[in-house]
């Protein structure tokens, strides 16, 4: 289409040279070519981008390791087989995004799939008005996903689904094994992270309320769902605040600090660890009881074309996609392995449930928290800030 | 010109339009959004209400962070003056070949990231890092020192970043003195320490002044080396102001908390206005003297 416009261009002014058409005319063809310039590019581009992308998606996700081999066992192959164009994007956070989608234009119409963790941000983005109910029978590949995984999202979305559980992953701890005893931090578990022998090598997320919360719960004996004494969580939390050098805020930053001895314990998250273990540091994994679990889905966000979302849902989960995505980002499929034959490689992914019905699992019950998350995010942040 | 005042006007409008959109718009939209309301979910409820600063204020926890903010910035600017004041005096003083290189090496931390600047302390403070390593090789210590990830490390982080606005501020001002002076002092009688104190130093506060307003107000701003370089209980008001806006989606107590930072800021500027001339400022961003 630029290239018909030059052509045009190119005889207005063949023309005017010729003395073929008056000053006037040639002026106002000019003042033509420049407005529809203007459309194919410029702001207006949108408009013709809008128009060209129709055969294409957005995919959002944590970047680095996981977006690459989505890109490299996902993507690329689906826009081979069907040739729709995925364009990979990566966002810095989940709670970033969110508020990316929040500001976007009409809310979340500059989006179309989120690579998004935890069920209480699913009923976060629902809550907001993002979702959308997905058409199951155009996803047959759904019916081999964990049920428990699916049933979760369901009762959030009355029984719909606007996302496909996609893997599997916890907030362990993570330990040094050089400096710390296996047999230490099993005796231990959760209060590994309050333990006073390790002050000043202490690290732990700060960008997250819930997970700090979480562990100060198993610390001092209560239910993380239904914490009854808020009081001695508290206090748990602000006497490890005296021990912890640093509050991390991203996974690369998790890793540098274990990488570097710079901390020898900490909350981590589990394919963080597997990781760093592949990369040959003495980084030991503790999953106590009640360990923060939570599994990892592809949001569809309002706007977005269903049919090709849904092909696209439908292909990452073929199990040869689903399991080389899983292997290459360290964190389990959402596939059930009592209908999918597991590799090795990934049965020794922390967090992996032969059974499939992740029973001995605790995820966050995302009513309870999001009802508190106000209140308690600000008292965390005065605790981090030791006020 | 005189005939047609206008001009003026047409030649400035496409940047006024630029700073009208890009700069009085948003900061209008963000003290309208400080009176609004949070829904549950984070949503914004259109309000007109005066309940996002009353928390401010009513708890002092917020403001605490303000002055914990203040306080950072403060050490800041005196560290850099002190640190600033040395090479601009040098490089006034100096007839050296060397000075057009000197003074691009005062630039060149401008030509890489200042996020890469900021990680690179990690490699040198942290516990493996260069310092602790040789110092540890050379058995100077036992075990690491804790120099990283705290307030220490935080405003080594904003020196590195902002002492070149200060040096720059202050040679500008000084590169304006007649040496003349500082000569003529001294054939009156006075000693070089007199001659610096009683005629050069006087004469370059104007740059020290609009220095130390600089790094200040870029000081109260900054986000990064408190978060890459600071421990627990090192945040300072723009690390408060996102988690407020990305954390708990409260843009309207995050407005009012940015609104309640830009009006110190303005009102500090105003001041500054008042007594020193906001045009030093200008002075030194267009190397006149």
């Amino acid at each position: 289409m630029k290239k018909d416009l030059e052509k045009q261009l190119d005889d207005v002014v063949e023309n005017y040279n010729k003395g073929r058409i008056s000053r006037r005319d040639f002026v106002k063809f000019i003042g033509i070519f420049g407005a529809a310039a203007g459309l194919i590019g410029g702001p207006f581009g949108l408009v013709r981008n809008a128009l060209a992308k129709k055969n294409s998606i957005t995919c959002h996700s944590w970047g680095g390791s996981t977006s690459e081999a989505l890109r490299k066992f996902a993507f690329d192959p689906f826009t081979k087989a069907t040739g729709i164009e995925v364009i990979d994007a990566a966002f810095t956070g989940m709670d970033a995004f969110l508020t990316q989608v929040k500001a976007s234009f009409p809310p979340g119409g500059e989006f179309n799939i989120a690579h998004l963790s935890a069920v209480y941000d699913y009923a976060r983005y629902t809550d907001l008005g993002f979702g959308v109910v997905l058409d199951e029978t155009k996803i047959p590949n759904l019916k081999n996903v964990m049920t428990k995984m699916t049933d979760t999202l369901r009762a959030i979305t009355k029984g719909t689904l606007s996302a496909v559980p996609y893997d599997l992953g916890q907030t362990g701890i993570a330990y040094n094994t050089d400096k710390i005893s296996r047999a230490k931090a099993e005796e231990l578990g959760a209060s590994i992270l309050f333990d006073k022998s390790l002050k000043g090598k202490l690290g732990s997320w700060g960008g997250d309320f819930r997970t700090n919360m979480w562990y100060a719960a198993l610390h001092t004996g209560q239910s993380p769902n239904n914490m009854k004494d808020l009081g001695a969580i508290w206090n748990a939390l602000k006497e490890q605040r005296g021990l912890i050098k640093k509050y991390w805020a991203s996974g690369s930053e998790l890793m540098s600090l274990l990488a570097n001895n710079d901390i020898y314990a900490t909350v981590a998250w589990s394919g963080r660890v597997a990781a760093l273990q592949k990369q040959g540091h003495p980084v030991g994994y503790l999953a106590p009881d009640g360990t923060y679990s939570w599994m990892e889905y592809m949001y569809v966000i309002k706007g977005t074309d269903l049919d090709v979302a849904q092909k696209l849902l439908n292909f990452m989960l073929e199990p040869s996609a689903a399991i080389a995505v899983a292997k290459g980002q360290n964190y389990p499929p959402s596939l059930d392995p009592t209908k999918i034959a597991m590799p090795d490689e990934v049965k020794k992914l922390p967090a992996f449930d032969p059974t499939g019905k992740l029973d001995g699992y605790l995820f966050a019950d995302p009513v309870y928290w999001n009802k508190h998350q106000i209140e308690w995010a600000e008292k965390w942040d005065r605790i981090m800030a030791g006020r | 010109m005189k005939n047609k005042p206008w001009k003026p006007w047409v030649l400035l409008a496409p940047s006024l339009t630029a700073v009208f959109f890009l700069l009085v718009i948003p900061v209008c939209f963000v003290i309208v959004y400080s009176f609004w309301l949070r829904g549950p979910s984070g949503q914004d409820i259109p309000a007109f209400q005066f309940g996002n600063y009353a928390k401010f204020f009513k708890d002092f926890f917020y403001p605490s962070i303000l002055l914990s903010t203040l306080r950072v910035a403060l050490e800041t600017v005196f560290l850099c003056l002190v640190l600033g004041y040395i090479p601009a005096y040098f490089f006034y003083r100096t007839e050296s070949r060397l000075k057009p290189f000197l003074m691009v090496l005062v630039m060149l931390p401008f030509w890489i990231s200042f996020i890469i600047r900021t990680l690179s302390w990690i490699n040198i403070l942290g516990d493996s890092g260069l310092i602790n390593h040789l110092l540890l090789k050379f058995n100077i210590i036992n075990a690491p020192m804790p120099m990283l990830y705290n307030e220490g490390a935080v405003i080594m982080g904003l020196l590195q970043y902002l002492l070149p606005f200060m040096i720059l501020n202050i040679y500008v001002s000084l590169d304006g003195i007649d040496k003349s002076l500082a000569e003529a002092a001294k054939s009156l009688g006075c000693t070089e320490w007199q001659a610096f104190k009683e005629v050069t130093l006087p004469l370059s506060l104007p740059g020290v002044s609009a220095g130390c307003l600089l790094v200040f107000v870029l000081t109260c701003g900054t986000y990064l080396p408190p978060m890459i370089l600071g421990g627990p209980g090192n945040e300072m008001i723009a690390n408060l102001i996102f988690k407020r806006v990305i954390g708990t989606l409260d843009w309207p107590f995050g407005s009012a908390i940015s609104t309640v930072l830009m009006v110190l800021l303005m009102t500090i500027v105003y001041t500054y206005n008042r007594y020193m001339g906001i045009s030093q400022i200008f002075k030194t961003l267009s190397n006149e003297s």
